[in-house]
């Protein structure tokens, strides 16, 4: 089986200042859902867009589809600018949200759909359906129609259906959206084990976080139709370059502080009247003044008051206990903000109740600064 | 604004096939609905000289021979639109809301008078209650009996059109939420109180719809009052009179505006007022299976109804499957095979002429109808929402307006079209669409758009797409279109009246004659044998739309389970 043949053509993407405006629903204005995006996929490269509803995600992957054009840009696939040339001659495939199979046909003749309308000869129809089958598993059922097995394989079909055109770029929209947890995330590594296999250059766009680190080369975070960031999940998750990114990307808290001066990438700050050292601060930390500084609910410790003199940077009450056996999860207040806390494998520390006045460690490492503004628009 | 158009004039030129089908559509609907009309309209306010003057319209409408029809007709739609709506309210309330024996059997009774050949209900009505009527004369002894004008026409309509309120209120009262309902009855409301306070406010959208749709069958009804009105004119019968029997061309057309302008009021109104103020809840929830009431004291009053209506029914039918039997009704009741002889020699060019037209128009409507529901939920470009009112606008011009219409528009060059087959079939494309259109747009609301783009970015160009993907899909509301585009194009009366010749003339119209001319019996066999024509013309298509793309549920749209 010659699974190198499917990604034969895999072509790298570049988005130049892509921009998408729709009339307003009331037909009064226009709406921007889509704002000079600029973007290089690498080919056989995967490249999540993660943003909530609304961000404009979908468009630009529809656009790349070739289901809307631009108002203004330039999509250039394998070096071919393709923004005007309709969805049916760019060569890409596409696995819907819906899966969208055809449900008059059967399994076997959804995946030989492609190949039928590219008019090949018959053989290397069969041939190819069948090592598509094959390659997911789908053998034993090709004679049936869609409506007749489960969700799980509805999906598999239509990855095969999308990927036995040999396309130059594979699109996912939400595709596994409509399976319960469980099988969700054994089609997401199927499929990332997949993708890396054939080496297809793959545009994922989903909201799921977790989805978007566990399958990625890189992601990118859009809101209100800007990017905001583009990195590897670690990344991303590491070096948020904006409150919006930290929040979306994973929990956040922000506690307030002042910068007190630079050096290299470390940051010496005052918390409360305390000072401390930040030792990667990151790209967006400001050279002075007032500061946010993110911590991960995991980089906060808990200690009982009475033995944090000292070494805490906060002190505050528990609001909220929820214990969930491998987490325990802490919502505290205090004068600086709300903060919220994850202790892991709880069972091998102490347990704080409900109404019990803590002293918060940071821990410094893993912290970093960002302006105390919102600035949101980072390119 | 100005950029959505010139992208969506760009989506055109950039996708031949839909280009060409947008312009295809578009000169049909101007050529064979908005010409017409608009030669109507345009012929009614000029002078013979070709002067513009409003004298002649002016004159008629003062004229009483001319605002007695229109009274008339208001009077019947008003009068079969109530009564019709009572029935079809109790029926689809019964057939929905209670537990009772024989409802397979009510919904099929209810459907025969939409799919029946014209003529039939108004032949029973004299072989029933005429001079030589069954019951009139022979079961009550009555002499002088007159069958006549408008109580018979009530009658006759009533039962013709009380389908179309069942079918629409049916609609609205299975969709209306139970829970609605079931909430009512939980907070201790009786089944009386929730009916008056709950289920009928919440039908009157439904029940005013259906009004409004008998009221448009009624107005523009040629066959019935063509023939047993007596002196009760109404505007369909006199334009046609007024035309063929006095040759006044404008005075016809000046009635067939008349006719014209309240049904098309009364169809605005139904789609674009009504549509707005549905209260059927759609929630995409899976909505618990309606509780249906076995009280003995609403169930039985309700079976005793509807099985009353049934038993009329199949009274008026069965008395003309009888007539066509029997030798002279009323006078001579022995069996004789002599109609059906008469129907297949004499009577035989007509009938072959109208199942070829008929044959002919079917698969253009039905394809034209698909075409167009199509484009217009799946497509953007400009005039889109101008196509969709067009194409349905048929639906509520009369049958004599467009008659009317087309003689004026086709009569002369550039277009000598009157009295050929393809006038005819045309005619028969553009009135029967309709139904097409309904069903497949709302077919294809349903079905996941996504699953079109997904054989686009396959490769698949729009044709292909279309052909492969959207036309197997669509097979249902595809056949129900075919189905209603033949059994309409059969039963044409008021259009075709103006529009047939020596060489194409058809079997309503012989009907038609036969009825002038008093031989009822042969009318009676003539539409026994386009019933069965009918039936298995529609078994047929069946089998046809069958073989239509592979088999498999049709109706999944992909996607078996959901978070």
């Amino acid at each position: 089986m010659s699974e190198r043949d499917f990604s034969a053509r895999s072509s790298n993407v570049s988005l130049l200042h892509l921009t998408k405006r729709f009339r307003s629903l009331d037909g009064s204005g226009e709406v921007t859902a889509v704002n000079d995006i600029n973007l290089e996929i690498r080919a056989g490269e995967l490249v999540t867009i993660l943003g909530p509803s609304g961000c404009g995600k979908t468009t630009t992957l529809r656009m790349i589809a070739g289901f809307e054009y631009p108002t203004s840009g330039s999509i250039f696939i394998g070096g071919r600018d393709v923004a005007m040339i309709p969805p049916n001659k760019r060569g890409l495939s596409m696995v819907f949200q819906s899966y969208a199979l055809f449900p008059h046909l059967t399994i076997y003749e959804n995946v030989a759909y492609g190949l039928r309308v590219q008019k090949l000869p018959a053989a290397e129809i069969k041939e190819r359906t069948q090592r598509a089958l094959e390659l997911m598993q789908l053998t034993s059922m090709a004679k049936r129609f869609p409506s007749q097995v489960s969700g799980g394989q509805q999906q598999r079909i239509a990855l095969a259906r999308a990927i036995v055109i040999e396309p130059s770029v594979l699109l996912f929209d939400e595709p596994l959206s409509n399976l319960d947890a469980k099988l969700r995330e054994y089609m997401r590594d199927e499929l990332r084990k997949l993708q890396k296999r054939l080496g297809i250059t793959s545009l994922y766009v989903t909201h799921d976080q977790s989805e978007a680190m566990a399958i990625s080369d890189r992601v990118v975070i859009m809101k209100d139709g800007w990017i905001q960031q583009v990195g590897t999940p670690r990344e991303i998750y590491a070096f948020p370059q904006s409150k919006f990114v930290a929040d979306f990307m994973g929990k956040a808290n922000f506690i307030k502080v002042q910068v007190l001066g630079i050096e290299g990438e470390a940051a010496r700050i005052e918390i409360e009247g305390m000072r401390f050292t930040v030792p990667r601060a990151g790209k967006a930390a400001p050279r002075a003044g007032s500061a946010l500084l993110v911590v991960r609910p995991e980089a906060l410790r808990l200690l009982p008051l009475s033995s944090a003199q000292g070494s805490a940077a906060l002190k505050g009450r528990i609001d909220r206990f929820t214990y969930f056996g491998n987490i325990a999860r802490y919502e505290v207040s205090t004068e600086n903000a709300p903060l919220l806390i994850e202790t892991y494998n709880p069972e091998a520390s102490f347990v704080f109740e409900e109404g019990a006045e803590v002293g918060i460690i940071i821990d410094f490492e893993s912290a970093r600064l960002l302006p105390a503004e919102e600035q949101e628009q980072i390119s | 604004m100005r950029e959505n158009t010139r992208l969506s004039v760009a989506h055109l030129v950039r996708d031949p096939v839909l280009l060409f089908l947008v312009i295809l559509v578009f000169t049909g609907l101007f050529l064979f609905i908005l010409l017409p009309l608009y030669k109507i309209f345009s012929y009614s306010i000029t002078t013979n000289e070709g002067k513009l003057s409003f004298q002649a319209a002016w004159d008629i409408l003062r004229s009483r021979t001319y605002l007695q029809p229109l009274k008339n007709s208001m009077l019947l739609g008003l009068t079969t639109g109530i009564l019709a709506t009572i029935i079809g309210y109790v029926f689809a309330y019964a057939l929905t809301r209670v537990d009772m024996p024989l409802k397979g059997f009510f919904k099929t009774i209810a459907t025969i008078p939409i799919i029946s050949p014209p003529f039939i209900l108004s032949l029973s009505m004299i072989f029933l209650f005429g001079r030589n009527g069954l019951i009139t004369n022979k079961l009550l002894g009555m002499e002088d009996s007159n069958v006549y004008g408008m109580h018979s026409l009530v009658v006759v309509q009533t039962i013709s059109f009380f389908p179309i309120a069942y079918l629409t209120l049916t609609g609205t009262l299975a969709k209306l939420n139970p829970a609605v309902e079931d909430a009512a009855l939980n907070l201790g409301a009786s089944r009386g109180r929730i009916f008056r306070t709950v289920t009928l406010p919440l039908s009157v959208p439904g029940i005013l719809s259906s009004f409004l749709l008998v009221f448009i069958q009624s107005m523009e009804d040629f066959s019935n009052p063509a023939v047993i009105s007596g002196n009760f004119s109404t505007l369909a019968v006199e334009a046609y009179r007024t035309i063929t029997g006095m040759y006044d061309m404008r005075g016809g057309s000046l009635m067939a505006l008349m006719l014209l302008a309240p049904t098309l009021i009364a169809y605005v109104l139904q789609k674009y007022w009504l549509s707005g103020k549905s209260f059927v809840t759609v929630t995409g929830k899976p909505t618990t299976s309606r509780r249906q009431s076995r009280d003995p004291k609403l169930m039985w009053p309700l079976f005793a109804f509807c099985m009353l209506v049934s038993l009329t029914i199949i009274l008026f039918y069965g008395t003309v499957l009888v007539g066509a039997f029997v030798k002279i009704w009323g006078i001579n009741f022995s069996f004789t095979w002599a109609h059906f002889k008469y129907v297949m020699t004499l009577g035989w060019t007509p009938l072959r002429n109208s199942v070829v037209l008929a044959l002919a128009s079917t698969p253009i409507a039905g394809l034209l109808g698909m075409i167009i529901a199509f484009l217009v939920v799946r497509k953007e470009f400009p005039g889109k929402r101008a196509m969709e009112f067009i194409s349905m606008l048929t639906f509520a011009v009369p049958g004599t307006v467009v008659g009317i219409g087309y003689i004026l528009a086709f009569n002369g060059k550039p277009f000598m079209w009157t009295g050929s087959a393809f006038l005819l079939i045309m005619a028969f494309t553009f009135r029967n669409m309709p139904v097409g259109i309904e069903s497949g747009t709302s077919t294809l609301i349903q079905i996941d758009r996504s699953i079109e783009e997904a054989s686009t970015i396959l490769g698949a160009t729009g044709a292909v797409t279309f052909r492969r993907i959207s036309l197997p899909m669509l097979k249902q509301a595809f056949f129900s279109g075919l189905v209603y585009s033949f059994v309409r194009a059969m039963t044409a009366v008021s259009a075709v009246i103006f529009l047939i010749s020596p060489r194409w003339n058809l079997a309503t119209i012989s009907i038609f004659s036969l009825f002038e001319s008093s031989k009822y019996s042969d009318a009676a066999a003539y539409i026994v044998v386009m019933i069965v024509i009918i039936i298995v013309v529609i078994g047929g298509l069946n089998l046809l739309v069958g073989r239509l793309g592979n088999s498999g549920t049709v109706s999944s749209g992909g996607s078996g389970e959901r978070a």
